[in-house]
């Protein structure tokens, strides 16, 4: 189950953060800002390579002894990084990429909106909403 | 409120036993003390006792109760009590937590009456029955819903509920916690209806009963608390959620509150005059039931189309015919073609005129636009207006598109406007006959469309309609008669039903809304295709000109950005007086925004000719009438209109006659203000002046293109000409 899910935008400033227990709020803040670092060297390593969907997703970018980092970049560089309990019971790859097609697939309705600024923090309750079903069920 | 667990816990306990209220501990006491005292001192002479979750119970509802009471009182005379009832009326918080979250007020609160009559009701008891635990529980004779009365009353409910007879012995004994039906939180609304729930048609007059009801209220008659207090809350339809019952609440409250000032006349009279019809309390009871159940009913989405006489206009969510009309004129004011897309940015533009902030905006957009295209079609583009429509008056936005906005249900529903007789004569003014069969045919495919997308089961009354629609719509294509009387026998009921319930839109809420702040001036007629048709050119010259000169060129003055289509309604209305049709409608807060901001535009050619006419009325505009001879004098005619109307729209809304079609131009020729309307004038004369300069040098520049092109092809056909004469020079 997703303890954090964030979306950060192509200039690595964050469009939209949310972790489920409060507590570790700024705990999961660092995190997932050092995880950047994590998807610029993978993104980077995988140089001029057509982007299709595998490419999309970075897979795990660093295990901890309490939950591990999962990163997805888009097209527009624009990146999603979930950070998951590792006392959970492992979540399948896919389920992980599951999740973050969804992810996706939330943040592109974001943009068509025509109201929403790229650039703005996500203020969508639809987003907000899919986001929030994913933490509690961590499908 | 939960339904107690149905099972008689009785545990008999002493009524001093403060102690045995275990559960709300304080508020349990509390309640079990002031009962205690209440009872000995009160009109009950027997202590009463209550089981722990009956005093659990009883104290929530009083809690509600009281909540929304004091809100109630607090705010606006009117509102509260129905709408959020439990909750606070003014703030929309979520009813569960008002609930649970508020303390009970002290042993001298008291409930409201409306909340307390509307929660009886939802026990289901018969009004008599009512009456009877009212004047048992003591509230009459004090005058108020305390809380000993309140526990008393309920306790008699429960007795009742358990066909016991209503008396004070009664409730000696064990009773399961009193039910109450089709409240707030249920999340199973049952409307079983009891004989007395059916359809009747009063809508919008709970308002003013629930006025009236207060008064009497503070007379201390009872009786008349109970019946005209007809709240939402109790009724609140299942619309997809239960949360957004509570915001559908809300925004009854708020608009009921709006209603007090707005209150329009046609209102009253209705309201007196059903108010007349039950004079005695003996046929209060009845009556008030049936206004709550047909009000239950308009708010009832799901139901609505299965029961032909319920309330439609009440649903805040649901677009009546002027309206829809309106959306569908300033649709194809943005976009000609009634079938295909509005794309995102010109829509954003649109609807930002409307003030709303954008997040508010966007969040409506995430509502209408269902498909997450970026693009509005027809019925979404009238939902997304509705929305807007109704917060700029004051509802909440619901958590998820009400059923009444989704574009399938639109769009079936649009069909039967088209087979109105009247609607689509209007229509028919505005659209060329082409539009018409072209329009059938969308409908022909949406419907197709909309029967594969079909998916929830509230919409398979569509998908019976769609069928008859499609049979009727293909039937209508062929002749292109726009009355569908011939049709209209093929539709299903339901579909019939429609139409004709929509005609009580007339004496709706929104109607009266709209009424209300609508500018004295009729809706937009668009008028597009005839202006397009006979000025081609300009329009499409300055269509695009014209907005991008716009920004740069006005200054600011309140409210004067540049919408084209808007001002081109507007020009209508002032100018086609002759044209404009008797219906007031869909005039809305933003269309009156719209209005004022109107400025400049395309306007059409019809607005041409009476500016022709009345810029000689217009003496401060000499300077531009000079140039009304060249073509490309024209847009600065148009906006020799838009002076006049800005001028005359400000006057008219302050004064709320209802006079549309006046021709404006003569009333304003009053000396009265003239000065102040000369500088104006003169103000927007020079505005206007700008723009045409603009305009002008825009169309110059296109010009100079055009014309080394055609240089260009001129160089290049000489070219060709030397190459092809014989050499005669060697």
């Amino acid at each position: 189950m997703a303890v954090c899910i964030a979306v950060i935008a192509k200039e690595n400033y964050p469009l939209y953060i949310r972790s489920i227990p409060a507590e570790h709020e700024l705990k999961f803040h660092y995190t997932v800002h050092t995880s950047l670092d994590v998807v610029d060297e993978k993104v980077s390593a995988m140089g001029k390579a057509l982007v299709d969907q595998r490419e999309l997703y970075l897979g795990l970018l660093y295990p901890t002894e309490d939950y591990k980092v999962y990163g997805y970049v888009t097209n527009s560089k624009v990146k999603f990084v979930m950070v998951v309990d590792s006392s959970n019971t492992a979540l399948r790859d896919n389920e992980i990429r599951s999740m973050f097609r969804k992810l996706h697939n939330s943040y592109t309705d974001v943009m068509c909106n025509p109201f929403y600024n790229p650039g703005d923090r996500i203020h969508s309750r639809a987003f907000d909403n899919m986001v929030t079903s994913m933490m509690v069920q961590g499908c | 409120m939960e339904q107690g667990p149905a099972a008689a816990v009785g545990t008999a306990g002493a009524v001093g036993a403060a102690a045995n209220a275990g559960a709300p501990a304080a508020v349990g006491a509390a309640a079990a003390g002031a009962l205690s005292s209440g009872a000995s001192a009160g009109y009950c002479p027997v202590p009463l006792p209550l089981s722990d979750s009956e005093q659990q119970c009883y104290s929530e509802l009083f809690a509600r109760c009281c909540c929304s009471s004091a809100s109630a009182t607090s705010s606006s005379s009117s509102s509260s009590s129905s709408s959020s009832s439990s909750s606070s009326s003014g703030h929309p918080q979520p009813p569960p937590e008002v609930g649970r979250g508020a303390p009970l007020p002290g042993p001298a609160a008291t409930a409201g009456a409306n909340q307390v009559g509307e929660l009886f009701r939802a026990s289901q008891l018969p009004a008599e029955t009512l009456h009877q635990i009212t004047e048992l529980c003591g509230a009459k004779r004090v005058g108020y819903f305390g809380l000993t009365q309140f526990y008393v009353a309920l306790k008699l409910i429960a007795a009742a509920q358990s066909g016991l007879p209503v008396r004070v012995e009664s409730i000696k004994c064990e009773l399961p916690l009193p039910r109450f039906m089709a409240l707030k939180n249920d999340s199973e609304i049952r409307y079983s209806n009891p004989v007395e729930f059916h359809g009747m048609k009063c809508q919008i007059p709970y308002v003013t009963m629930e006025k009236n009801s207060f008064k009497r209220v503070d007379d201390g008659e009872k009786q008349d608390t109970m019946s005209p207090t007809m709240s939402p809350i109790s009724s609140p339809p299942s619309s997809p959620s239960n949360y957004q019952r509570v915001p559908l609440t809300y925004g009854y409250g708020k608009l009921r509150s709006g209603m007090d000032q707005i209150h329009a006349a046609p209102y009253e009279a209705r309201q007196l005059a059903l108010q007349q019809e039950g004079p005695t309390s003996g046929s209060h009871g009845p009556k008030p039931t049936r206004r709550q159940t047909s009000l239950i009913r308009s708010l009832s989405v799901e139901r609505e189309p299965q029961e032909s006489n319920s309330n439609y206009p009440d649903d805040p969510w649901r677009i009546t015919e002027e309206q829809r009309e309106y959306y569908i004129n300033q649709f194809k004011s943005l976009q000609p073609d009634l079938s295909s897309f509005i794309s995102g940015s010109l829509a954003k533009n649109f609807f930002t005129k409307s003030k709303l902030t954008i997040p508010e905006l966007s969040y409506i957009w995430e509502l209408s636009d269902v498909d997450c295209d970026g693009a509005l079609t027809l019925p979404e583009f009238c939902a997304a207006f509705h929305l807007i429509v109704a917060r700029k008056n004051g509802y909440p936005l619901p958590e998820s598109l009400p059923q009444t906005l989704q574009p399938d249900y639109l769009q079936s529903a649009f069909l039967k406007p088209k087979r109105d007789c009247a609607l689509f004569d209007s229509y028919s003014e505005s659209m060329s006959v082409n539009q018409q069969p072209r329009d059938l045919n969308r409908i022909e495919k949406t419907s197709l469309k909309e029967k594969v997308d079909l998916t929830a089961p509230a919409q398979d009354v569509n998908i019976d309609d769609k069928p008859a629609l499609k049979i009727s719509s293909m039937d209508e294509a062929m002749p292109k008669d726009v009355s569908v009387d011939t049709a209209s026998p093929k539709d299903l009921n339901t579909v019939k039903a429609r139409p004709r319930s929509r005609s009580y839109s007339n004496t709706s809420l929104e109607e009266a809304m709209k009424r209300v702040e609508e500018p004295p001036t009729p809706p937009p007629r668009p008028q597009k295709s005839h202006s397009r048709a006979s000025s081609l050119d300009l329009n499409k010259v300055f269509q695009p000109n014209a907005p991008a000169a716009k920004p740069g060129l006005l200054p600011p003055p309140p409210a004067l950005p540049p919408r084209p289509f808007v001002s081109q309604v507007l020009h209508h209305n002032t100018s086609n007086d002759s044209v404009s049709q008797p219906k007031p409608p869909g005039q809305l807060p933003s269309y009156s925004d719209f209005r004022l901001l109107e400025q400049t535009d395309q306007v059409s050619e019809i607005e041409l000719h009476p500016q022709l006419t009345r810029t000689p009325s217009q003496t401060e505009e000499s300077g531009s009438p000079v140039k009304k001879d060249l073509p490309p004098s024209k847009p600065i005619r148009r906006k020799l209109r838009p002076e006049n109307q800005i001028m005359e729209n400000q006057e008219p809304p302050s004064s709320v006659s209802g006079p549309s079609t006046v021709p404006i131009v003569k009333p304003h020729a009053p000396v009265q203000k003239q000065s102040s309307k000369q500088k104006k004038a003169i103000q927007t004369a020079i505005r206007k002046n700008k723009e045409a300069n603009a305009v002008l040098a825009r169309l110059n520049s296109e010009l100079q293109q055009q014309l080394k092109e055609v240089h260009q092809e001129r160089i290049a056909l000489e070219n060709q000409l030397e190459q092809l004469r014989p050499v005669t020079v060697l």
